[in-house]
């Protein structure tokens, strides 16, 4: 039950996230934006469309959109949403996690490297340099949180109770900073990226998926919305207290969300996008903070 | 009866090569033998590893003793994926290399009894037979790296394999001196009580770490690896690449499994060298512009995993933590399979796309997807296990390792020994990210695009047997990824042969169930939405590419994998500097102008070889002594024979 709920949850509000964020962005500056719920018209549109597809690609071009979707709507099922338990939670998980966003990750470059493109490849280039440097960030967090938690299922490593905000709040909050930046990083948001550049040459997520059209697009936008929305979550699990009653944990979960959304939103109304020669250091630094908080706990 | 099918199976690979250097018109006879030979073999292998120990002494006597092998559940373990490769790359051979090509026969020859040694070696009873396997796979070995040794390249990869497998085998005869010297016998037989402590047992580790390292091809013994997979045929590198190394690592564990307790010291050796070896393979393959030596590299990092894992092993052990030990033994072993598997599918994928495009320069292919589906998707299939990416086997291996790091952040009290552990998790989510962006580039710029050569536009796919050859191997990355816990009795059996005294409460079957239902999801999830999405643009328009408005993109417009990896190939500079050849600032009216760049091996490049010319000079004197005549030598030996006896009776 709590499966479904979860799964509902995630599969149908995360559109919204998007929405969220350039409400956001309009409201900060001064105008009135599009529509709350203008990446559910675009999915739709998209999907109704018909496609165009560069004669040099093969089907590992399909493949980048089909398990950008996948990847993340699984490891959105690792996380414990709604309940103390997710559904499917089991010693160990919190590696498959990371993993699902790298396999999503191997499909999505190798996507873009099919069609042959010079942009593409400079995009895919990216993708991977910075993407190596924020796993170790993710993966410091976890080794801290273990460590506060005793636990290696993210459904218990992500209920931090009260004892232990009292015990381990500085690693916390560094480990929350750093998750913070990995999810701008990976989301492809300011200051990493900007979503709304029309620059080939600057871009980075957009700028490997030029080619894509139709069905397939309309995919990609639904997958970086679950993942901005399942890395929100992943936060957003952290700071939470947990009731029991799934149904206001899901409440919670989607508000906190929400309100990650509102951050972002404002993080890329007050700062440029750093120039990509920046970028490795505020990743290293990500990682350096996590660590941090694992020398913390260890302490 | 599993002795005897695994001897069979020795003895029909080391045969299959007699009817092709017979005749020409044979080959399929040596093709048949050695496909006959590998199942037998693996079929003794599985039933020595879910069976008992067997043990089968022939009645030939040797200096030292019996010609005996011992099938215990680590020889069949470590045999098992020798025969499977050996079925594999003698089918792949018989149309890579047809009886039609130069040396055909001495190829098959060498292939057959290279394969044949090796089983051997992993179920040699005592170290006589060990070290006499070992000897004749290192021969072998040195012909099939030189098998096109009328190219300078082959033939100086072979002579520094010589030079490197030579200081092996001497710290390997010192092994078996030391071993026979403690329990006064030529079997493996456990050493007395209290040996890790004493001088002598440091002796044994530190020689064992430098041969089996050394064979394994860990840093910073690699050297003699990069050069001489890319040189050897691609079916001959498979089974290096797949199993040969795995030689070391078997010799190490072997002589581990002798000790009753082995000092937490070298428990930490393994995991730093280990670590070490796996962050700067990867780093390494990065920068690599010939498919073969990528692939090589990353052999060296997939061992380096191995040995993180046998440290873990060694280290938890030494301090009373059965559990993570068990979490340790079973990730080394388990991965000795997957990187058998995944390595020998990459290879001879690889050796299809060079077969198709006629160059291993990465940077000359392209588009060989379109051209070679089945080559492309069995590469494909080996690029995802071998980044350790779900629902494949790398993954399972490298998740027992990451849970090992994780269990001993939350398990140990404040500080410890055991704290080192937790270096594992970093380690191998670099390693992991490092791999990706090697496999990506490498599979997007050899399958993907357009095709940057004449040759790789007018390359085709292999034929029907050399596709065929790949199947078992992808069978065994997606059979290990999807139930691993169907494997698990056997890789328990293994562990505990491995470390005789771990006694542990966990089952590995209870460890590996839960990770099959996700594993199983994303595999139909993946492949139903893939199917999804080719049918919703089963009518899509064609076009070109979009490349910012170029109305005839060509293929020199690509990004190349050398630019895709230079970011990251330039965070490593520190380890390994590049060289750039630059055309100098242009003058009035530019000439044609040329840019190359290329990254040596730090170790063999940079250091080794310059000392080693250096060393030249001092080393002349000893000129004086060794001049080549044999009676001269005699005579060296017959005074030191005399001095040794004199000095002894007093």
């Amino acid at each position: 039950m709590t499966a479904v709920l979860q799964l509902l949850v995630v599969v149908l509000t995360a559109p919204l996230l998007l929405g969220v964020i350039t409400r956001t962005k309009s409201l900060v500056a001064g105008r009135s934006g599009p529509p709350l719920l203008q990446a559910y018209y675009d999915l739709g549109k998209l999907l109704r469309k018909d496609s165009v597809l560069s004669s040099t690609t093969t089907w590992v071009f399909l493949a980048g959109p089909a398990v950008a979707v996948v990847a993340p709507l699984l490891a959105s099922l690792l996380l414990p949403l709604a309940g103390p338990r997710a559904p499917l939670a089991f010693t160990g998980d919190l590696i498959l996690f990371v993993y699902l966003f790298a396999l999503s990750r191997f499909f999505t470059t190798a996507a873009a490297l099919d069609t042959g493109s010079a942009f593409e490849g400079m995009g895919v280039a990216r993708e991977l340099t910075f993407a190596a440097l924020a796993e170790p960030a993710l993966f410091f967090g976890l080794l801290a949180l273990a460590r506060i938690s005793g636990s290696l299922s993210l459904s218990s490593l992500l209920t931090v109770d009260g004892a232990s905000w009292h015990r381990a709040s500085a690693a916390l909050v560094l480990i929350i900073a750093s998750w913070f930046i990995v999810l701008l990083a990976e989301n492809s948001r300011v200051p990493f990226d900007d979503p709304n550049t029309h620059l080939e040459l600057t871009m980075i997520h957009e700028v490997m998926v030029l080619d894509h059209s139709g069905p397939a697009f309309g995919l990609i936008l639904y997958g970086s919305a679950l993942k901005l929305f399942v890395f929100s979550a992943l936060i957003a699990d952290v700071v939470l207290p947990r009731t029991g009653i799934s149904l206001a944990d899901a409440a919670a979960t989607l508000g906190a969300v929400l309100v990650i959304g509102v951050v972002v939103g404002l993080v890329e109304s007050s700062m440029a996008r750093l120039r990509l020669v920046r970028v490795p250091q505020l990743l290293i630094a990500a990682s350096l903070v996590a660590g941090f908080a694992v020398v913390l706990v260890l302490r | 009866m599993s002795a005897l099918l695994v001897l069979a199976g020795v003895a029909l690979c080391m045969a299959s090569g007699l009817p092709s250097l017979a005749t020409r018109r044979a080959s399929a006879a040596t093709t048949v033998i050695i496909v006959a030979g590998g199942l037998t073999g693996l079929i003794g292998a599985v039933l020595g590893l879910t069976g008992g120990p067997t043990e089968l002494s022939l009645p030939w006597h040797i200096p030292g003793g019996a010609v005996a092998i011992r099938i215990d559940a680590l020889s069949a373990f470590f045999a098992a994926p020798v025969f499977l490769l050996a079925a594999a790359g003698g089918l792949y051979a018989d149309r890579y290399w047809p009886a039609a090509r130069t040396r055909a026969g001495y190829v098959r020859a060498f292939f057959g009894i290279m394969t044949g040694a090796l089983a051997l070696l992993m179920c040699a009873a005592n170290t006589i037979l060990f070290l006499a396997a070992w000897e004749i796979v290192a021969v072998s070995s040195f012909f099939l790296i030189a098998t096109e040794h009328e190219q300078a390249v082959s033939r100086s990869a072979a002579w520094i394999y010589v030079a490197a497998s030579h200081v092996a085998t001497l710290a390997l005869f010192a092994i078996v001196a030391l071993l026979h010297a403690v329990t006064h016998n030529w079997a493996f037989v456990p050493l007395p009580h209290g040996t890790g402590a004493l001088p002598i047992g440091h002796a044994l580790l530190g020689l064992a770490f430098v041969a089996f390292g050394i064979k394994a091809g860990l840093m910073p013994f690699h050297i003699w690896l990069p050069g001489a997979h890319a040189a050897a045929p691609s079916h001959v590198s498979a089974v290096m690449s797949g199993v040969a190394i795995k030689m070391g690592v078997y010799g190490l564990v072997r002589v581990l499994s002798l000790f009753d307790a082995v000092p937490s010291a070298f428990g930490t050796t393994l995991l730093l060298a280990g670590i070490a070896s796996s962050i700067l393979g990867v780093a390494f393959a990065l920068a690599q512009h010939d498919l073969k030596r990528l692939l090589a590299y990353h052999s060296i990092e997939n061992i380096g995993i191995i040995v993180t894992g046998l440290g873990i092993g060694v280290l938890a052990q030494a301090h009373g933590q059965p559990f993570l030990a068990l979490l340790g033994y079973a990730g080394a072993l388990l991965h000795v399979w997957n990187h058998g598997l995944f390595k020998a599918l990459l290879f001879l994928s690889a050796g299809a796309a060079i077969h198709g495009a006629h160059t291993r320069e990465i940077d000359r292919m392209g588009g060989l997807a379109r051209r070679m589906p089945w080559t492309a998707a069995a590469f494909l299939i080996g690029a995802v296990a071998i980044t350790g990416l779900p629902p494949l086997n790398g993954f399972v291996s490298e998740w027992l390792l990451y849970v090992a790091g994780f269990t001993s952040i939350t398990r140990t009290p404040h500080g410890g020994p055991v704290l080192l552990l937790v270096l594992v998790v970093p380690a191998l989510a670099l390693t992991g990210a490092l791999a990706l962006a090697c496999f990506v580039k490498a599979f997007g710029a050899v399958f993907l695009g357009t095709p940057r050569s004449a040759a790789a536009a007018d390359a085709h796919e292999v034929p029907f047997a050399m596709r065929v050859a790949m199947v078992p191997l992808i069978l065994g990355c997606a059979a290990i990824g999807l139930v691993p816990a169907l494997f698990a009795p056997l890789l328990s059996s293994a562990v505990h042969a491995a470390a005789p005294r771990l006694m542990t409460t966990v089952t590995l079957t209870a460890l590996l169930q839960p990770i099959q239902m996700p594993a199983l999801i994303v595999m139909a999830a993946g492949i139903a939405a893939v199917l999804i999405l080719l049918a919703a643009t089963r009518r899509a328009a064609p076009a070109l590419t979009w490349d910012c408005g170029y109305a005839a993109p060509t293929a020199r417009m690509q990004y190349t994998a050398s630019s895709a990896a230079r970011g990251l190939v330039g965070f490593f500079a520190w380890a390994m500097p590049p060289v750039i050849h630059a055309p100098q600032p242009f003058p009035l009216f530019p000439s044609a102008a040329a840019f190359e760049s290329h990254v040596p091996d730090t170790v063999l490049d940079r250091v080794l070889l310059p000392v080693l010319r250096r060393a030249r000079w001092v080393l002349s004197f000893a000129r004086y002594f060794q001049h080549g005549r044999m009676q001269i030598y005699l005579v060296y030996l017959g005074v030191t024979l005399v001095v040794l006896l004199a000095w002894s009776a007093q």
